[in-house]
């Protein structure tokens, strides 16, 4: 698998669909797309990267073990859910901050962090599967 | 959505009541676990730390649960809505006496079990995530106790099987790999049939939520329809499995002697616990009809296991082999209590599942210190551990009367209150399998007393002689780690059994919730419902 076009091409693969994930990411509340799909793109990325690079390059490259993101995500994703305590309505219910900059209508919410929360665990859980295959076959 | 200014009329779709901020208790014990598992799971490679932060969570998670049980038995049935949607649309949290008492409980020994793994689970344990997986496995627990929807009981499920099949595979054996697809191919059998009769529920009703169905069922004309017998009968084999009722039983003692003690201990304690739970649920709430032409089946399923647990307890020389058998010869008492569906029956079935969550965490644990003291599991190689601590010796006798259903402990009072039903309703037989299951863990826990502490020393040593023991891991055992939480869990068990009334009249009032759902269907539908 490691010719030299994939290795070539791979970490620009890889960039792009990293961006593509977020894109999917955040057009997830209204339209198709959102954390899991987004997820599931980014480690597919990963995995990429780590068939083209080596895994070891992979894990150099994400910084944190893809555990510890999952854990990330799970920790905000719960986070997002308590903020609804302070406006003394049920757990989960959503909160939203609209405002504007000049034209374009800026909407965060507490969804969003849930979405990401989602992103994150589905990164680092499938990441990490996927990075220790991987380990295995180059033994 | 865009564009759109159309004024919609929330109340029709959205509670809109402000919630008090102790109906937050309703999702703490989850939510507390959730957060300490995923910080636990950073924080992976700082093993001096972990077991810290693990137990602070845990402690939290005990004050939580124990905060949501005095409120439900101060303000009846409590229900909060995720995300505020209305239900049954939205998915509902619903909390009576009986889940309540059975978190607090799984809470308490969840804590014991977390401070005693401090001395069993070592750094590379603690590396694999021990506590991130049994935060985790406790998120799953309480939420399968206090959730008031189907699907999303089955969601607790996979959260607890998930936490467990990594607590189960935690240090690679050869021996756990072995346990753990045995254990995995059953639950996840187990777990596909749930979501079929789930499936199945759906198309019936419409609908999820426990409060729902109940009253249409009730609604429903026919309901011995070959439908909802389908479904009634897929719950109760999916349930059966995870509570390791005869017939599929024998994934238990083939997988739960194979992880770390404290691991066995947990699970041994909660999970099958779970299992039992659902079928109370299940069968005495949201199909109450169903459980007159199931009651028979479920009481030979009940009789089946009583023996079977007792006779292999019976039969075994491996210890953690035989405390998994009185699991299972536990988990027979409480069928029997499903199976006769009486109050004073299903009260039973309640305390009876508080004594075993107790009572068999502690015997593991228990196990966990004769290794060290002796050395081994296996009974032929123990002996002799009455003269190295003649006070963990008394301690082990009165897990031993316990768990055998012997008064003064926890255990007499659930056995009476299940015998007395069975009698009572013309069951004798069923009452009957009770005593003579009762009889052989006796004589069983008494094989394992005679054999590690009563006599001398190991097989082999003349009479009359003593032959000082002393096991591998005898260091470990030097500081409060290991004592503290089996002190804390065999005090529970002697104040259950002199002081009942407490815990009877919990599980009486844990029973009239589910017998007589009025209380926790106005919880969710309000007054009209």
């Amino acid at each position: 698998m490691r010719t030299i076009i994939f290795r070539t091409i791979a970490p620009y693969l890889a960039a792009l669909m990293v961006l593509f994930s977020i894109f999917v990411l955040l057009r997830g509340h209204n339209e198709p797309g959102g954390g899991f799909i987004g997820g599931l793109i980014a480690a597919s990325a990963l995995a990429i990267f780590g068939i083209a690079c080596g895994v070891a390059s992979v894990r150099r490259a994400m910084v944190f073990h893809p555990m510890g993101v999952a854990g990330f995500g799970l920790f905000i994703g719960a986070l997002a859910g308590i903020l609804s305590f302070f406006t003394s309505q049920p757990f989960m219910t959503s909160q939203w901050l609209i405002f504007h900059i000049q034209d374009v209508e800026i909407a965060l919410s507490t969804p969003l962090i849930f979405d990401i929360g989602v992103y994150l665990v589905v990164v680092g859980a499938i990441g990490s599967i996927a990075l220790a295959l991987e380990e295995r076959e180059s033994d | 959505m865009a564009g759109s200014s159309v004024s919609v009329d929330l109340t029709q779709a959205m509670v809109t009541a402000p919630v008090a901020a102790a109906d937050w208790l309703i999702v703490a014990p989850s939510l507390i676990t959730m957060l300490g598992g995923s910080l636990c799971l950073m924080l992976r490679k700082n093993t001096q730390l972990q077991p810290k932060l693990g137990i602070v969570f845990l402690v939290l998670l005990v004050l939580s649960s124990a905060g949501l049980l005095v409120h439900v038995l101060n303000h009846g049935v409590i229900t909060m809505v995720m995300g505020g949607w209305l239900p049954p649309f939205g998915i509902a949290f619903t909390v009576d006496p009986l889940g309540a008492t059975l978190t607090l409980v799984g809470s308490i020994v969840a804590l014991c079990a977390g401070i005693y793994g401090v001395v069993t689970v070592d750094g590379t344990g603690r590396r694999y995530g021990f506590y991130p997986f049994l935060l985790l496995l406790m998120t799953g627990v309480c939420g399968a106790f206090l959730t008031g929807d189907v699907f999303n009981l089955y969601v607790w499920f996979e959260v607890l099987l998930i936490s467990s099949y990594g607590m189960l595979i935690l240090g690679n054996d050869r021996i756990q790999l072995d346990g753990a697809v045995k254990y995995g191919v059953l639950n996840l059998v187990g777990t596909n049939l749930f979501l079929i009769a789930t499936g199945l529920l759906y198309g019936i009703f419409g609908t999820l939520n426990m409060a729902d169905i109940a009253m249409k069922v009730s609604e429903l004309g026919n309901p011995a329809s070959g439908t909802i017998a389908t479904v009634a009968a897929l719950y109760f084999l999916a349930f059966a499995m995870k509570a390791a009722a005869f017939p599929v039983n024998f994934w238990l003692p083939a997988s739960y002697h194979t992880p770390n003690i404290v691991i066995s201990a947990v699970f041994a304690g909660l999970l099958t616990k779970v299992g039992v739970y659902a079928l109370i649920r299940i069968f005495v709430l949201i199909l109450p009809e169903s459980l007159d032409y199931m009651a028979d089946v479920i009481g030979l399923v009940a009789i089946l296991t009583l023996l079977t647990g007792a006779l292999g307890a019976l039969a075994q020389s491996e210890l953690r082999r035989l405390l998994g058998y009185l699991v299972i010869a536990g988990i027979g008492s409480m069928l029997a209590g499903v199976a006769i569906g009486s109050n004073l029956a299903i009260s039973g079935a309640i305390f009876y599942a508080v004594h075993s969550i107790i009572v068999m965490t502690a015997l593991y644990m228990a196990a966990g210190v004769m290794f060290y003291m002796g050395g081994s599991y296996d009974l032929r190689r123990l002996g002799g551990l009455y003269q190295r601590s003649a006070g963990f010796a008394g301690l082990f006798l009165v897990l031993a009367f316990a768990v055998s259903g012997l008064p003064p402990f926890s255990g007499f009072w659930p056995k009476v209150m299940l015998v007395e039903a069975a009698f009572g309703d013309g069951r004798a037989w069923l009452g009957a399998a009770i005593l003579v299951s009762g009889f052989l863990t006796t004589l069983a826990m008494g094989r394992v007393w005679i054999y590690a502490f009563w006599r001398g020393g190991p097989e082999g040593t003349p009479d009359g002689t003593g032959v000082a023991v002393s096991g591998g891991g005898a260091a470990q055992l030097g500081g409060a780690a290991p004592w503290l939480p089996m002190f804390v869990l065999t005090a529970l068990i002697v104040y259950f059994g002199l002081q009942p009334e407490w815990m009877m009249n919990l599980s009486i009032e844990g029973a009239g919730g589910v017998l007589e759902p009025r209380g926790y269907l106005q919880s969710v539908f309000g007054e009209q419902g």
